[in-house]
């Protein structure tokens, strides 16, 4: 039977490490995820965990520790945060591309300058193009079924990929939730014990990470890029059977008073809660409009995406990220190239908001919803707004 | 199925994270082929002495069966190193010429 505790979001991360029994942890503390790397330190001191926990003296040194725990077959996790996963940043890369399954809690965080310990989602957009498969969740239950998750698709052999958990810092990490824990007799049943494929042992001695000329250097991204986007599919399947085994169910792309909905809202990370209460409140003054959000932010889900707007006329993105000087926000800027060659699309309009903690509420999405209605009408769809920003 | 050289490997061939699971296969690497000089040893001047073999950063002059030392061009990168430190001028530096 699970138990349900009223456990602080992060805390619960190292709760689910515990059940998924990792091997080894590496990580550095850093606001807002420090809770995750104090509470798993404290549980393998306590000997609740039994794992090795190395304490390194920076996020390079995290993610360098990783790689190698990994290699060898061990299951590994590592946390992070903003300037923490910009300081591991090409390590980061290294890790998909060696395909080491390392899972990581990033609770998201805005980048300095100024410094910020508050969140947004600048430091996340930085490791878009790593290479990780990239999932958003939305609350605490969502976190801790996640992480559980992430460890059985990171190694699944036909994946073999590390994954980010992205939970947003603050908004969620802080927040005491309460959470159904899965027994560990059932987690066991669910993640079975790792095998990495080739591992680094003596008995049969292999080179990893090695040097690749321009002869092969193609032929490796290429094998990568065909990888992560197979991965979908298992993804898939995993999440189909979380929901089976423990009646919670997970999917891409996820919708509220979406279907047939001509204004869509689309959020990414906890506060789709809160867009979800202004949904209600333009629904009850009978408003046309619905809310969709991404979960798998990688590999992107064209398919489910894709038919989650088939219906809409104006479609309003929620940034929490500046490309600076680019088109605006960076998630906006994905789902336009997603529906270019769609015949039939929504207008979409651009806002970028909740930067470095900034609070956005029920009405402030309200006032998206309506003034990205107007701006689509006038048809300058091509510029975007910073919400709350005093002019 | 005759084993692939490296060079001709697809993105299918390769091994999970491209790991190389056969020791010394750097070895199959071609570092000749960015050389813009070639040495040219007189080996009428050489006497032996292995400074040219001591210095070569690529490690690719060997002695040969009369125990004189010459560059292995697969590997040779033309540094010009050898040509800058043997005593007794041996070797010269010579533009490579598309064959």
């Amino acid at each position: 039977m699970a138990k349900k505790v009223a456990i602080e979001v992060t805390e619960a991360v190292g709760e689910a490490v515990t059940l998924a029994r990792a091997d080894v942890v590496a990580a550095y503390p850093i606001t807002p995820q420090s809770h995750i790397a104090e509470h798993l330190a404290e549980l393998v001191a306590d000997g609740e965990l039994d794992a090795t926990y190395v304490p390194v003296e920076s996020e390079h040194s995290a993610m360098s520790a990783c790689l190698g725990s990994s290699a060898v077959g061990a299951r590994t996790f590592t946390a992070t945060s903003g300037q923490g996963l910009e300081l591991m940043h090409e390590v980061v890369y290294v890790a998909s591309s060696m395909r080491l399954p390392i899972v990581m809690a990033v609770c998201n965080r805005a980048l300095s300058s100024p410094l910020s310990v508050w969140g947004d989602h600048s430091d996340v957009m930085s490791v878009r193009d790593t290479g990780w498969i990239q999932i958003f969740v939305e609350n605490g239950q969502e976190t801790v079924d996640n992480t559980l998750c992430a460890f059985r698709i990171a190694e699944d052999p036909r994946v073999v990929l590390p994954v980010m958990i992205h939970l947003d810092g603050f908004h969620l990490s802080h927040m005491i939730e309460p959470i159904f824990f899965p027994e560990q007799n059932e987690v066991d049943k669910f993640i079975p014990p790792y095998k990495y494929p080739l591992p680094l042992t003596p008995e049969k001695p292999v080179s990893m990470g090695c040097f690749g000329a321009p002869f092969i250097y193609p032929e490796t991204k290429k094998a990568q890029e065909v990888n992560l986007e197979a991965s979908k599919k298992v993804i898939l399947e995993v999440w189909k059977e979380f929901g089976e085994k423990f009646g919670r169910n997970y999917s891409p792309v996820e919708k509220y008073h979406s279907d047939g909905a001509k204004t869509l809202l689309l959020t990414m990370g906890s506060y789709s809660e809160t867009a979800m209460a202004a949904m209600d409140e333009m629904r009850s003054e009978g408003k046309d409009v619905g809310l969709i959000r991404i979960r798998l932010w990688r590999p992107f889900p064209f398919a489910e995406f894709r038919e989650a707007v088939k219906d809409a006329e104006v479609l309003v993105v929620l940034d929490r990220a500046i490309s600076y000087g680019g088109p605006g926000g960076p998630v906006c800027s994905e789902v336009r190239a997603a529906l270019y060659d769609q015949d039939k699309k929504p207008k979409i309009v651009g806002f970028v908001a909740g930067l470095g903690g900034r609070h956005i509420t029920v009405d402030g999405f309200k006032y998206m919803v309506n003034r990205g209605k107007e701006i689509s009408q006038k048809g300058s769809e091509n510029e975007f707004e910073i919400y709350g920003v005093r002019e | 199925m005759a084993k692939k050289k490296a060079a001709e490997l697809t993105w299918k061939d390769l091994n999970i994270g491209a790991i190389v699971t056969e020791p010394g296969n750097a070895s199959e690497l071609r570092t000749g082929d960015w050389r813009s000089q070639k040495p040219v040893f007189d080996l009428s001047k050489c006497t032996k002495c292995g400074l040219c073999y001591v210095y070569c950063p690529e490690g690719c002059i060997e002695e040969n069966a009369e125990g004189y030392f010459e560059p292995n061009m697969y590997y040779c990168k033309g540094c010009g190193i050898c040509a800058a430190e043997c005593p007794r001028d041996v070797v010269t530096m010579v533009e490579e010429k598309e064959e």
